[in-house]
């Protein structure tokens, strides 16, 4: 995939492989930027009354970010013919980095490893149990995003990665259930969580009528 | 401190310091520690807004003044919270839901001149003008532990007094079983009010069983460490009713009646299976959300450690005699 893409879309190769790894690498430090500066902000006591809650929140909404910026990929090339296919791997990685610093927090920071208290939590609270599930469901795909697992796999990779879309509306779920009433911005986060996976919903029922192979997409 | 500074906190008196050293004869070595904490905070803050004299007055925002307040038996010897925390991390969904909202909207709202109508089952219905009100009544600090449904407390130096002082004077009827609260309704000066999904009803309504508001813990604040209160805490005049969820202690009223029926509350008309009518602080009684066992102190940094959450939130030597007999778990 990797190579192909660099193959066609450059005439002078190595300079195409070098800016999508400067690309990549860029995604990765720009990407962590706001774990890192949130997590500076609560160290030196800037991040206001509750700092556990605001790093505990702000990691949380950053996975569904980078969660909608994954699925996004898809109807961003049919849209507009600009793949940024090559950089959906690294959108994945850093949704599941902030689940996994999310989940982090509340078992240490909020909880302070109290676990008969979080087991009660995931088997009582809905939105805890949802959270749970999305962050389950991304673990095996974290661990299956690398070139082996990608070609050992097989058909059943694609198949596997597909659980994403169930992250994605956990989460989107999860964020609507913890606020106290409905307000506006996890509405809309499910707003276009919605809107992705419909599209996704829309493109296959509209291929199985009309029992066509969707066409290819140019690359350019 | 930069909270002071905007508020344009131009002058502070504080001459009779002897409020706060405590009559009791026999303080614990444990009560002196957070005595001077608090000495020694409030000489900084007055130092902080000597330096804030210059800083700019929020447009329409009225400017803190010093409340002249005696010492009450019913504070608490825990170490209030900073006063940046308390003004900075509000609920009053009335000026947006995230907790800095109330902090940078609230200044729009106008709080003098300022009507407080109690009337309802009451032999002398009055209109209080809050500012004639403050000068015939002997202003407290109570220095009360909050604990917020969301699971987190502080610890507020309120400066008010009972609110059964205002209840006796209007009479009321042997037929007034209950009270009712009501926010001030102005869109114009409240962006919450006129969002585009309301999060709740307005005006924001609250109510008390008569006993409940008759109790000397219940108080009407008008001021927190020594000032008058600043907007985003409720000003000019607010409920407080230390050993029920924060929500309970209705900011800015304009309303109070007296009434024979059960009146209607915002929280429980907005999701009647998770806010009860009582809300009285219960580490048993969970919110079908979460769990109501332990509490985040606010302000002690990115890794405080929660506490549990005591019934009726501490208070219970003083108030659980209200509740005799009663199911708290269906009474939640």
């Amino acid at each position: 995939m990797l190579r192909m893409a660099a193959l066609i879309s450059e005439k002078p190769r190595i300079s195409a492989a070098v800016r999508f790894r400067v690309i990549r690498a860029t995604l990765y430090w720009i990407g962590l930027g706001p774990a890192v500066w949130t997590f500076f902000l609560g160290l030196t006591d800037q991040l206001g009354a509750n700092p556990m809650r605001t790093l505990e929140q702000t990691l949380g909404l950053w996975a569904l970010r980078f969660l909608i910026a994954t699925l996004a990929v898809t109807p961003f090339r049919d849209l507009t013919g600009i793949s940024l296919l090559r950089y959906r791997r690294a959108l994945g990685l850093l949704a599941f980095y902030y689940a996994l610093l999310h989940f982090t927090t509340y078992i240490v920071l909020d909880q302070g490893l109290n676990l008969s208290a979080i087991a009660a939590d995931i088997v009582k609270r809905p939105y805890i149990t949802i959270g749970m599930l999305a962050f389950a469901v991304l673990v095996p795909l974290a661990a299956t995003s690398n070139d082996t697992m990608v070609r050992r796999m097989g058909r059943a990779w694609s198949r596997l990665h597909r659980w994403v879309y169930l992250a994605a509306a956990a989460a989107a779920v999860h964020f609507l259930l913890v606020v106290k009433s409905w307000t506006m911005e996890p509405v809309v986060y499910f707003a276009i969580v919605a809107i992705l996976l419909g599209y996704r919903l829309y493109k296959r029922l509209r291929g199985s009528r009309g029992n066509r192979r969707r066409k290819p997409v140019p690359t350019r | 401190m930069e909270t002071l500074a905007t508020q344009g906190s131009v002058r502070i008196i504080w001459e009779d310091q002897s409020m706060f050293i405590r009559k009791s004869a026999a303080v614990r070595s444990s009560e002196i520690t957070p005595q001077e904490v608090f000495l020694e905070r409030r000489r900084l803050i007055m130092a902080a807004a000597a330096v804030g004299i210059s800083a700019a007055i929020p447009k329409g925002g009225a400017v803190a003044a010093a409340l002249q307040a005696v010492e009450s038996r019913y504070s608490t010897d825990e170490a209030p919270t900073a006063l940046k925390h308390i003004t900075n991390y509000n609920n009053y969904y009335e000026f947006g839901v995230g907790k800095e909202d109330p902090a940078a909207n609230a200044h729009t709202l106008t709080t003098k001149p300022w009507t407080l109508a109690v009337d309802g089952l009451a032999a002398r219905p009055t209109d209080f003008h809050v500012e004639d009100l403050l000068s015939s009544v002997a202003l407290e600090e109570r220095i009360y532990r909050l604990r917020c449904v969301e699971g987190w407390s502080m610890v507020i130096p309120w400066v008010g007094f009972p609110l059964s002082e205002v209840l006796g004077r209007v009479e009321p009827l042997g037929s007034a079983r209950y009270v009712a609260f009501e926010t001030v309704l102005r869109p114009d000066e409240m962006p919450g009010q006129r969002a585009f999904l309301p999060a709740l009803e307005w005006p924001y309504v609250e109510g008390l069983r008569l006993d409940e508001a008759m109790h000397p813990l219940t108080i009407l604040a008008v001021g927190l460490y020594g000032e008058t209160l600043p907007n985003q805490n409720g000003a000019p005049i607010r409920l407080v009713v230390p050993w029920k969820y924060g929500f309970k202690s209705i900011k800015s009223i304009v309303k109070i009646t007296l009434t024979e029926e059960q009146p209607v509350t915002s929280w429980n008309r907005q999701n009647p299976r998770e806010y009860g009518f009582y809300s009285n602080v219960n580490p048993e009684v969970d919110h079908p959300r979460w769990s109501q066992a332990t509490e985040m102190p606010i302000g002690k940094g990115l890794f405080a450690k929660r506490k549990p959450t005591l019934l009726f939130n501490g208070y219970a030597d003083e108030v659980a005699g209200l509740y005799a007999g009663m199911d708290l778990r269906k009474f939640f």
